[in-house]
């Protein structure tokens, strides 16, 4: 599918030309949040567009196996490989084989670089469900590419 | 068919709200005001029941087949947040927005 290529390059690109700016510590936080605010507005949109037919989010749950399930096909084309859950507001979604660190390597290699591969798909996470009436906070991880996890935290009040 | 349609965002101001220039625009803000009560009284009655947005829209006022307007307004709403330009938040200013809510309020007379 040519789209999904499209947006792999574009990602690509919004995070190497960040770098290029200000490559410094300094420059490195602010890079990542300029990568996780374009995330979070464009997670804004896709939650308002994507849940055409299933209108019916009854819990915390169904919101996130739809992050899972549908907003990972939309953008990834396929499902996220597991959901877990301390069922106290905290979920770690794990992608076996994340499609924008695939192409880079498999295994230990550039593990330092894989974070701000995930910043926007962090972003992208709390947009939608913020959206969707959720605020949260989205961390990612990798410990090999390209497995990687993202934890969602959902603060109760 | 309508005479007032109104956007709430989610901290509860008005991202959009146009009434037809004959009625009196004060008596609709405030059903505006308290139909977002019944809409809070209908989330958190909610529970476990299947409550999906046609029948959350239907539930509020008239059980009427409005659903299609309804559909159609927040096709729209989505189409305002998907334009990069729109900051969630701000007042609609979308001519298109405007546009089709034109298009429903001339069908009542």
């Amino acid at each position: 599918m040519v789209d999904t290529v499209l947006f792999e390059f574009l990602h690509t690109e919004m995070v190497a030309e960040l770098w290029a700016h200000d490559p410094g510590p300094g420059g490195q936080k602010m890079s990542l949040s300029v990568l996780e605010g374009m995330g979070f507005r464009v997670g804004q949109a896709l939650g308002e567009r994507l849940p055409r037919e299933m209108l019916a989010f009854r819990e915390e749950l169904d919101v996130l196996k739809f992050l899972c399930k549908d907003l990972w096909v939309a953008v990834f084309q396929k499902q996220m490989d597991s959901l877990r859950t301390n069922h106290q507001g905290t979920y770690v979604l794990q992608d076996n084989s994340f499609p924008l660190l695939l192409p880079m390597a498999s295994g230990l290699q550039y593990l330092e670089e894989a974070p701000k591969f995930l910043a926007f798909t962090c972003g992208l996470l709390r947009g939608a469900l913020c959206t969707l009436g959720i605020e949260s906070v989205v961390t990612a991880s990798v410990a090999a590419l390209p497995v990687c996890k993202f934890q969602v935290v959902i603060p109760k009040s | 068919m309508a005479v007032c349609i109104a956007v709430i965002a989610k901290e509860n101001y008005p991202l959009y709200i146009r009434s037809t220039p004959t009625e009196n625009k004060l008596k609709f803000h405030y059903m505006v005001h308290t139909s977002l009560d019944v809409v809070d009284e209908k989330i958190s009655a909610m529970g476990k029941a299947l409550v999906d947005q046609r029948e959350l829209y239907l539930g509020l006022l008239y059980p009427t087949e409005d659903y299609k307007m309804f559909r159609k307004l927040h096709n729209s709403y989505t189409d305002v947040m998907c334009n990069p330009f729109y900051n969630p938040g701000d007042r609609i200013q979308s001519r298109a927005f405007d546009n089709m809510v034109t298009s429903m309020m001339i069908q009542v007379c």
